[in-house]
């Protein structure tokens, strides 16, 4: 591991008690989502992780303890590192504070993040879908969300299929 | 006077009502720019110098819904799209045609899924579909001229 690398994993790892895992080269620190937004505010003030890539999410649906894992890659742009930390959640509907303070462009992130994922992001400013339509149900990227597959059409079942299927109207 | 002089020895034609507006319809039937994914790249190819479409009467793609007759459907329309689509065929003046090009206008084609709509038939009507993933130019233009063909054969009485 990097050496400066090294001293940001350590820092953070021992003053929030963050779980280090490395994978090929790649280091990632698990930290609870009561913790995650003093850790981010500390990678950022004190060690140089100046650019939050991403935000996104896993579903580990059926698990439910944790369900959700929001995920985090910051960047150091002076010293080309990237870290990637990982904050797990429980249940259904679960919140985690957000990291907007920190990075404003998390913005667009976390709001992809809720459309997708129904993940609430406590003190957002701006708290709405951004892809799907703002009256939409559900969260289509959970793993219990059905893919809404529709029937092929076949000569055999089409007279079935077409007496189910919506039809537009002429407006007069 | 004079008109004898400028029109030459032409002659009289003589014809229906129905045939000439027809006729008419069919020869400057303007497309709608809906191009929506990458069938919208067969569609501009169709438009330009190597097959040339204007041949048939579509001068040119309008921008706008107000200007065009027909509505070209060209990619897969998703469920946020749909209102749009309708919107923009709400706001073309009548008389009006769709062209459902493509599988995936036609029946959501590889993407049956809750996200794009199964078939472009759901929200407006579709007077001709045409078959391909993307359907080549020739296709796109073989599918207008069959809708020529369909406009040709309208009756006076079913207009209004």
């Amino acid at each position: 591991m990097n050496e400066a690398l090294q001293a940001a994993v350590t820092g953070i790892s021992g003053r929030f008690g963050a779980e280090v895992q490395e994978f090929r080269g790649e280091v990632t620190l698990v930290v609870s989502p009561l913790q995650i937004n003093a850790a981010l505010q500390a990678l950022r003030g004190e060690y140089q992780y100046n650019f939050l890539i991403d935000v996104t999410t896993v579903d580990y649906w059926p698990a439910e303890e944790p369900r959700f894992h929001v995920i985090y890659h910051i960047l150091d742009t002076s010293l080309n590192l990237v870290l990637r930390l990982r904050s797990p959640l429980n249940g259904n509907s679960p919140t985690i504070p957000t990291a907007e303070k920190i990075w404003p462009n998390a913005n667009w992130y976390e709001r992809e993040v809720w459309d997708m994922f129904g993940i609430r992001f406590e003190g957002h400013s701006d708290m709405r879908r951004i892809i799907m339509p703002y009256e939409w149900e559900g969260y289509p990227l959970r793993k219990d969300y059905p893919l809404g597959y529709e029937e092929v059409q076949f000569t055999f079942n089409k007279e079935e299929i077409m007496a189910k299927k919506p039809h537009p109207q002429e407006r007069t | 006077m004079g008109i004898e002089q400028k029109a030459g020895n032409m002659g009289v034609v003589t014809t229906t009502l129905e045939q000439v507006v027809n006729w008419s319809r069919t020869n400057s039937m303007w497309p709608m720019l809906f191009g929506l994914a990458c069938c919208a790249i067969e569609m501009m190819s169709a438009q330009a110098s190597s097959y040339d479409m204007s041949r048939f009467g579509m001068e040119l793609m309008r921008a706008s819904p107000r200007q065009s007759d027909l509505m070209i459907v060209a990619g897969r329309v998703s469920r946020k799209m749909a209102p749009v689509l309708r919107q923009l065929y709400d706001q073309m003046p009548d008389p009006k045609w769709v062209v459902a090009m493509g599988d995936c206008a036609a029946c959501g084609g590889v993407f049956n899924n809750y996200a794009v709509l199964q078939g472009v038939d759901e929200v407006v009507p579709v007077d001709v579909y045409v078959a391909g993933c993307p359907p080549r130019p020739e296709a796109l233009i073989h599918g207008i001229m069959t809708l020529h063909e369909k406009v040709k054969k309208e009756h006076l009485k079913t207009w209004a």
